[in-house]
């Protein structure tokens, strides 16, 4: 690109070849504005919540249990929950996405059957979030008989972010490359051990990045978890860590964040501002964290 | 060398006793390998599994309203009288609700295709790589936010700029929802843009390049036309998202169940009323199961839209 230019401005340019370079100008400056456009109004909106949650932003506002109706205190029942429901699915959802992605990028070969699998996890995928709070509610709270509880919440949970894990871990797999296998293969190891012994520990960090990211969809979601086991409130006592039990309803951060902003009348303003910021903030940094860990592998990748 | 290698083998027969016993693995460690292959081929069907149980628990909540004699199927998918808990006159229309989710889902499309693509032109062809790495993390980032949050947002922030730039009574409208859909859906138009974009071969580019154009010829001449299916597929799984989503538009788009005639006018959505209803619907009763008839509904829209970009995505990487 650069010795192109130069070689350009060795010969005079002609009014087609101005008028050309000028359009692309005002592509390129165009199409800049258009990826500028939505991040600089997002980070005005973010700065804008930020500023709003301020007064009521500190640790006490973490720790706290919600007060007088919730227009007080702070959120340490809701931040629990979504503790809980976030690692009960994860416990659920890792080792079956984990183990997925390995059967469809090691063992699946390209025939009709793997065809619908991979359809089945694109669909999975891309099933509304309040089809699977439909779900939850008439398969785990009703048909198993879980009743609203932190487990149907959790389970319903693991099921939506399913497919997160298994499209994140298959990635992973397929970047080691083939001949790392085939090295393995030639002296005598079954599938398995090749995938214990070089696929594994090839591609943990990916992995462990596909892990992280479900956790902040979980984290994140609502719809799902409103009809399965999440409430409005729930009395926990300050600073708890195990307040629910598997068979409690529970609160969560996201649902809380719905309930302050839609059903409670007349609450301070900061209170439900902070909510939001504190449930960004948690998923933001869960992200980031996946982020920084994948930058990292890729800087000491060996291949 | 290789007539060394011929004495050699012949050789060896000699030297080595006629029986050895063959050294294998133990038996447990061959069993306990075949069992977890087992487990990995059933981790392996589990998402058809799932989607399966999804359709078949939605669909077992909702088949009694089916034979229930004051409603009719007809009267579901096309009027728009919706008054699921009136005394005297029941009646379960969704069209209104539908028309609700496609018009909103439409302009947020308006917004976020120009942008998504636009941004997944800059972000493939523009930039260097330090900026195109940032522009993506922050990207990543922007798909990231919740939906709560985002209706948070719309509820808050979009809302007053809506009324104080209008006018309008009402900040919470269809206006305000299709933004904030247009916000949401962005990331995925951007990044599939992007892949698909990619995808186009180096030598499409060095061709043009040879022939003297600039890029914004390349691309208008040769990047579109090649990636034009990518493209297509990113907008539809952008539509697919932008479907399904249910928080933010429950948040943002105001509560009138009716057809939309501008902008600003208050709207619902088919998502935004199962989770607006189905708290205060009693389990088992005809509104409770309608509900789940419209999850029914709902899921088989978002099939058909992400079956149609899988098979769009599929068709490139054949050719």
């Amino acid at each position: 690109m650069e010795q192109m230019q130069t070689a350009v401005t060795r010969f005079t340019k002609t009014p087609f070849v101005k008028k050309k370079e000028f359009n692309q100008q005002v592509a390129r400056w165009s199409f800049f504005t258009m990826a500028i456009l939505m991040i600089i109004p997002l980070m005005a909106i973010i700065g804008y919540l930020v500023y709003h949650a301020a007064p009521s932003l500190n640790l006490d506002f973490l720790l706290d249990v919600p007060k007088r109706g919730m227009r007080e205190g702070g959120i340490w029942s809701a931040l629990i929950g979504t503790i809980y429901l976030v690692f009960i699915s994860l416990a659920v959802a890792a080792p079956i996405g984990i183990l997925a992605a390995i059967y469809l990028n090691e063992y699946a070969k390209d025939n009709w059957f793997n065809r619908i699998i991979n359809l089945a996890v694109i669909n999975l995928a891309g099933v509304p979030s309040i089809v699977h709070a439909l779900f939850g509610l008439g398969a785990f709270v009703y048909a198993a008989q879980l009743g609203y509880s932190v487990l149907s919440a959790s389970l319903t949970l693991a099921i939506m972010t399913l497919p997160v894990i298994i499209a994140s871990t298959r990635e992973a797999l397929s970047s080691v490359p083939v001949s790392f296998r085939e090295a393995c293969w030639n002296v005598g190891a079954t599938r398995w051990q090749t995938i214990r012994a070089v696929v594994l520990p090839n591609s943990i960090s990916g992995i462990l990045t596909g892990v992280i990211l479900q956790v902040s969809r979980a984290a994140g979601e609502t719809a799902p978890i409103m009809f399965t086991g999440a409430v409005f409130y729930k009395a926990v006592k300050r600073g708890d860590f195990f307040p629910y039990e598997l068979t409690d309803q529970c609160m969560a951060l996201s649902m809380h964040l719905y309930t302050v902003t839609t059903q409670v009348p007349n609450i301070k303003e900061s209170v439900s501002y902070a909510t939001a910021v504190v449930l960004l903030g948690v998923v933001l940094l869960v992200n980031a964290s996946a982020i920084s860990l994948r930058v990292w592998m890729r800087n000491r990748k060996k291949w | 060398m290789s007539s060394n290698l011929t004495e050699s083998t012949l050789t060896l027969p000699d030297a080595i006793p006629k029986r050895v016993k063959r050294v294998g693995r133990p038996r447990w460690a061959i069993i306990g390998e075949q069992a977890l292959e087992l487990l990995i081929r059933i981790s392996g069907i589990s998402a058809i599994v799932f989607v399966l149980a999804i359709f078949f628990f939605v669909f077992k909540e909702a088949l009694p309203v089916l034979y229930s004699h004051n409603f009719s199927i007809k009267e579901f998918l096309f009027s728009t009288q919706w008054y699921p808990t009136s005394v005297s006159n029941v009646r379960y229309g969704t069209f209104a609700l539908l028309v609700g989710s496609v018009t909103v889902t439409l302009l947020s499309m308006a917004i976020a295709v120009p942008f998504g693509l636009g941004a997944a032109i800059y972000i493939s062809e523009f930039c260097g790589p330090r900026q195109k790495e940032t522009l993506k993390i922050i990207i990543e980032l922007l798909a990231a936010i919740p939906s709560v949050v985002w209706g948070f947002i719309g509820l808050t922030v979009i809302s007053k700029l809506i009324t104080t730039i209008t006018g309008t009574a009402v900040g919470v409208n269809l206006l305000n929802g299709s933004i904030i859909l247009a916000l949401m859906s962005v990331p995925i138009i951007v990044s599939i843009g992007e892949d698909a974009l990619k995808a186009v071969p180096d030598s499409f580019r060095e061709a043009g390049m040879a022939m003297g154009t600039t890029r914004w010829q390349l691309i208008l001449r040769v990047l579109l036309p090649a990636a034009k299916n990518g493209l297509l597929a990113a907008v539809l799984l952008g539509v697919g998202r932008a479907v399904g989503e249910t928080m933010a538009v429950l948040m943002a788009t105001g509560h009138s169940v009716k057809i939309p005639h501008g902008v600003f006018d208050s709207v619902r959505t088919l998502t935004a009323n199962i989770a607006a209803e189905l708290g205060e619907a009693a389990a088992g009763s005809p509104h409770y199961r309608v509900l789940f008839l419209t999850g029914i509904l709902l899921f088989v829209i978002t099939f058909i839209v992400n079956l149609t970009a899988d098979f769009v995505i599929r068709g490139i990487k054949r050719k």
